[in-house]
């Protein structure tokens, strides 16, 4: 669109962050993360496919710290994402509009994220045998 | 009408492909219906991958080898990719201004899609037969 001379309605920066919005703009966020982050499943499945040297490689990557870290935002954005999907699939279906119930799915997604996340690694560190 | 403003092309013509062509829903309801789907295919390979931690390459394979969970995993790569390209490009035609550089945009991403979608696939072939 040409319109150069029309004034700019206020934009992003000059609200105050609020829990709708940030959830909002995280469902984005996280679905970018998580498209880069299908780079890490293609990149696992090749390593599998090529042979066990290749794959004790990607096992190495996987298992250092940074491929924890990588793989723990990896868990965090996959269960925010899932969650919030779910949230707007039920708004698809015409339900939970009204501003409590927005606020009430909100926390919600955010309790569902964190205790998904943490019951992965424990569960994780448990098949690894970190618990005895 | 001066003669500048004459032309071979149709009202009709020059107004098609400016509005809704009545293709923005097929994006839309591919986008939730690859995204139900990616609900239980996605918790079933997270589920999975954790129960199957620290597995060495034979027993690893052997795991995904298993026709239940080869079918599902191929589900999952074909959903996902669909599903992310569907996302992105969404997220490209709302933050490119540019429209050469959001084509470009549009169509690398969407390449890559395919192309790392169809790598997916050929590793979880080879594994299959055992390469």
């Amino acid at each position: 669109m040409n319109s150069p001379d029309r004034p700019l309605s206020p934009h992003l920066q000059i609200y105050r962050p609020q829990l709708t919005s940030v959830l909002s703009i995280l469902h984005r966020a996280t679905g970018v993360a998580l498209s880069v982050g299908t780079l890490l499943l293609v990149y696992w499945l090749i390593a599998l496919a090529a042979g066990p040297a290749a794959y004790d490689v990607a096992r190495g990557l996987i298992g250092s710290w940074l491929g924890r870290l990588l793989l723990f935002g990896w868990t965090l954005a996959f269960f925010y994402h899932l969650a919030n999907g779910v949230r707007h699939l039920v708004w698809d279906a015409g339900h939970g509009f009204e501003l409590p119930a927005v606020y009430a799915s909100g926390w919600t997604v955010l309790i569902v994220t964190a205790v998904l996340t943490l019951a992965s690694w424990i569960a994780g560190y448990w098949m690894m045998g970190a618990f005895g | 009408m001066s003669l500048a403003d004459k032309s071979l092309r149709s009202e009709l013509a020059r107004a098609r492909g400016l509005g809704s062509a009545k293709e923005g829903v097929q994006h839309w309801w591919m986008q939730r219906l690859t995204g139900l789907a990616l609900i239980p295919l996605g918790l079933w390979f997270v589920a999975g991958l954790i129960a199957h931690l620290g597995l060495d390459h034979a027993a690893a394979a052997a795991w995904l080898r298993q026709p239940v969970v080869l079918g599902l995993t191929a589900l999952l790569i074909v959903a996902s990719f669909h599903h992310a390209q569907l996302g992105l490009q969404v997220v490209i035609e709302d933050y490119v201004g540019h429209e050469a550089a959001k084509l470009v945009a549009v169509i690398v991403v969407k390449a890559a899609a395919v192309v790392l979608a169809t790598a997916a696939l050929v590793a979880l072939l080879t594994i299959a037969i055992g390469g």
